[in-house]
């Protein structure tokens, strides 16, 4: 175990919730959290897109993480925000998730990757599990979350 | 030494110095014995190999070397224009576009030798000179400083400059006076690459401690970089010799400075021993072909002065248009505070005033923006020559209005469509020649190309005098495809059949030749001008010529707009595509197949729903009347109804950004007053 310790490496995660599970965004892919607003609809779009906002004169378009995962959808409450996430192309795409709870720092050890099957046929949108004391942070892979939302 | 900054200056002059010999050969075709365009190539030839050179394109030097060699014999007399070398210095040309598109994309030139060409091209000096030596090193430079740093009065050029009346006066003086006259002679290092910039550091640095009264080559010669790596001046100074050794050699990648001081006694005796010296490098440089060292002296006075203009980086531009855009964003917020508020006139007159000064920025920045379509189009002209060989038609091309200017973004699009449309003119339009002279026309065929700023746009029309459309070959072909019935085809007007030929793999050609004809083409002009925000029209009488007229938006990024209202939503309807707005009572709708129109003054005007179009949920209550927009594009119309109507606003065409899937008739988005978006509608793709 120890040898290990020397190569294991930190990263910190945006930890959001969705109804009680807990996901958690590296904090390199977040440019910016910012209050829920009302997203202007954008006909014949994506059915999980909410629409588009604008960032500070920036047109941005917002995407429902509860709706992409296929859970119902819920009235925006004063917890709710929308995480923006930047892109290696420098493209942005902000979330809309319930919370923001905090940010937390996992070494490698603390995460489970092999915690789903990876015979599964669809590229998982997890990288694996944080744990992080007694929680549980589902960890989001956006690169494949993005990949995804590229080829619908 | 890294050179990859200096990459982006390279391609971009190379680019220029290209064009300037294709034009300037184009002349010389014409006019072989025009010794404006025979300088002109030269010093394009010298200037582009001198920077191959530099950056260390061998074989891009290697080629231009050979180019400029045959047209120093060009100039000098030796070596008269004849077809066949204008052919090969084409085809060198297009190989050293080749070059620097390699260099371009990958910043190597890759491996092409060009060998073929370079034996043509000394088969042009053969024929056409006694003696070349074809093992002549293509530097000669080192040949030239070599002799000089042999002995230091050599090196001392500055002996070898004239002296004017005026400044012999001068100098007289400034020795009464007390002070130094000093002649130097600076050499930079043959590395330097900025050696124009280096030089003026140097004037820079003399001129902190003296004045420079006279300096070979001149001071515009040298800002222009037209030196090679050695000048000379004469000084006056209160200082000592050492302290303007000094202040030269502060200056970084300078190699050396000798000075003197000089006493007017010298002078004429110098001033001779500068005749002889000057017959000398004429000989020696005869020999190799090669002048590099008496080019300055040969400039002739009349150079066009140089363009007061800076490169700048586009994205800077496009950050700067940002800025504006967000300006207007806050203009239209205040004004929208002020129209609730209302009642204070003095806010009123400070909102006026904001007015004035956006759109006078917004109408600054876009100048910058623009561009002449010249930088387009010029390359043309050897296009049509090229074609008019290869399909044996004699043509010609006729442009005007080439500085009509056109915003960046469009001038960078519009190059293949216009390029598409001159093909398909020089290979479908014109007839043969044969069938030209039978059918009594001009034997030359004549294409043109005129642009126009029309209001807010800007047209470009291609006319050619060819046979026209012939609208019954149009339609048969169109019913062989299957794209429309013999019904169709039987009630079309013949601007729509013309129209047909915008459709996708459409073609009436019945030869495909490898410059058009391949059925991609027209479609393909058509979407890219539409994409563009524009439109384009076909005019075409039988036997008598065909024109497109391409019509552009002047600029992209800010338009005036109709904000509606489509339930609680705000929608943006491009103003330029807008006929008018009508109230149309319910009653008076009809249906034609089954599908709504309304009657407006005699015109038949179908209807679009936006709001089922935009999948907004059903109205609550039907009203009496609707509200219609009436869009146009070109001769079709089209209502579509709405709910409400805001009014006529300046708007910022925003991308909607990527992962979102947007419906095509969506163009953007733009932001409005209060923060919100507001999405744009391309009427032009529902009519």
């Amino acid at each position: 175990m120890d040898e290990n310790a020397v190569s294991v490496e930190n990263k910190q995660y945006i930890v959001v919730k969705l109804d009680d599970e807990q996901f958690g965004i590296e904090i390199g892919y977040v440019d910016n959290i910012v209050r829920m607003e009302n997203p202007t609809r954008v006909p014949k779009a994506q059915p999980y897109f909410l629409g588009v906002i604008n960032l500070r004169g920036e047109i941005v378009p917002v995407m429902s993480l509860r709706l992409k995962f296929e859970m119902d959808m819920k009235e925006p409450t004063s917890a709710t925000r929308i995480i923006i996430i930047k892109t290696e192309q420098n493209a942005k795409l902000g979330i809309v998730v319930d919370e923001v709870r905090e940010v937390v720092t996992l070494s490698e050890e603390d995460v489970e990757k092999n915690a789903f099957d990876s015979s599964k046929e669809e590229p998982s949108s997890l990288t694996g599990v944080g744990k992080y004391g007694e929680t549980l942070i589902s960890l989001l892979n956006i690169a494949s979350l993005l990949n995804d939302i590229d080829s619908d | 030494m890294d050179i990859s900054q200096y990459l982006e200056i390279f391609i971009d002059e190379s680019k220029e110095h290209l064009q300037t010999l294709n034009d300037q050969v184009l002349i010389l075709e014409s006019e072989p014995e025009n010794e404006d365009t025979i300088n002109e190539i030269f010093r394009a030839a010298h200037s582009l190999k001198g920077m191959a050179g530099t950056m260390g394109f061998k074989r891009m030097q290697r080629l231009t070397h050979d180019m400029e060699n045959v047209f120093s014999e060009i100039r000098n007399g030796k070596m008269n224009v004849t077809a066949d070398l204008v052919d090969v210095v084409f085809k060198c040309l297009d190989a050293l576009e080749v070059y620097v598109s390699s260099i371009q994309e990958t910043a190597d030139e890759g491996t092409e030798d060009n060998d073929e060409i370079i034996s043509l091209l000394n088969g042009c000096l053969g024929s056409g000179s006694k003696q070349e030596s074809p093992a002549e090193q293509p530097k000669a430079a080192p040949a030239e400083t070599k002799p000089a740093s042999s002995s230091d009065t050599d090196k001392m050029k500055f002996k070898q400059m004239a002296i004017a009346d005026f400044e012999r006066n001068a100098i007289t003086e400034a020795q009464a006076t007390g002070k130094h006259v000093f002649g130097a002679t600076v050499y930079v290092q043959e590395s330097c690459i900025l050696k124009a910039a280096r030089a003026f550091l140097v004037f820079k640095g003399i001129e902190s401690i003296g004045e420079i009264i006279k300096s070979e080559p001149s001071v515009q010669d040298i800002e222009d970089e037209k030196f090679d790596f050695d000048f000379s001046m004469f000084v006056i100074t209160e200082k000592s010799g050492e302290d303007l050794y000094k202040a030269v050699m502060d200056v970084f990648e300078i190699e050396e400075c000798v000075y003197e001081e000089i006493s007017l006694s010298d002078a004429p005796v110098v001033e001779e021993a500068k005749k002889e010296d000057v017959k000398d490098t004429a000989k020696t440089s005869e020999n190799t072909g090669e002048d590099t060292s008496k080019k300055p002296d040969k400039k002739p006075a009349g150079k066009p002065v140089v363009n007061r203009s800076v490169r700048v980086d586009i994205e800077k531009l496009d950050d700067l248009m940002n800025q504006v855009s967000e300006l207007i964003i806050a203009k239209n917020g205040l004004v929208s505070v002020g129209a609730v508020e209302g009642n204070s006139q003095g806010f009123d007159e400070q909102i006026e005033y904001l007015e004035r000064i956006t759109t006078s920025i917004h109408e600054s920045v876009m100048k910058v923006r623009m561009v002449p379509i010249e930088s387009v189009v010029n390359r043309f002209p050897r296009m049509i020559r090229d074609l008019s060989k290869k399909l044996n038609k004699e043509m010609e091309l006729i442009m005007s209005g080439e500085e009509t200017e056109l915003d960046r973004t469009v001038i960078d699009e519009i190059g293949d469509p216009l390029m598409h449309m001159l093909r398909n003119a020089a290979d479908h339009g014109l007839e043969s020649t044969l069938e030209r002279i039978q059918k009594g026309k001009p034997q030359v065929g004549t294409i043109r190309l005129n642009a126009y700023q029309d209001g807010n746009n800007v047209t470009i029309e291609v006319s050619d005098d060819g046979a026209g459309v012939d609208v019954e070959k149009v339609k048969a072909s169109a019913i062989r495809k299957g794209s429309i019935t013999e019904e169709q085809a039987a009630y079309m007007s013949d601007k729509e059949a013309v129209d047909l030929l915008f459709m996708p793999a459409f073609s009436t050609a019945e030869k495909i030749s490898d410059i058009s004809g391949r059925g991609v083409g027209l479609d393909v002009v058509k979407n890219k001008i539409e994409g563009l925000g524009g439109d384009v029209e076909v005019v075409s009488k039988l036997g008598e010529g065909t024109t497109f007229i391409v019509r552009l938006p002047l600029t992209l990024a800010i338009i005036q707009a109709l904000m509606v209202e489509i339930r609680n939503e705000k929608y943006a309807l491009p103003l330029n595509s807008i006929d008018t707005v009508v109230d149309v009572p319910v009653s008076e709708v009809r249906y034609v197949q089954s599908n709504e129109v309304i009657n407006l003054r005699g015109t038949v005007i179908p209807l679009i729903r936006l709001d089922e179009i935009l999948d907004c949920e059903p109205a609550e209550s039907d009203s009496e009347s609707l509200i219609v927009v009436i869009a146009k594009k070109g001769d079709k119309q089209a209502g579509l109804v709405i709910d409400n109507l805001i009014g006529q606003q300046e708007i910022v065409i925003k991308p909607l950004g990527k992962y979102i899937n947007i419906p095509r008739m969506i163009s953007g988005a733009t932001i409005l007053g209060d923060g919100e978006v507001a999405l744009i509608i391309d009427s032009n793709t529902l009519v």
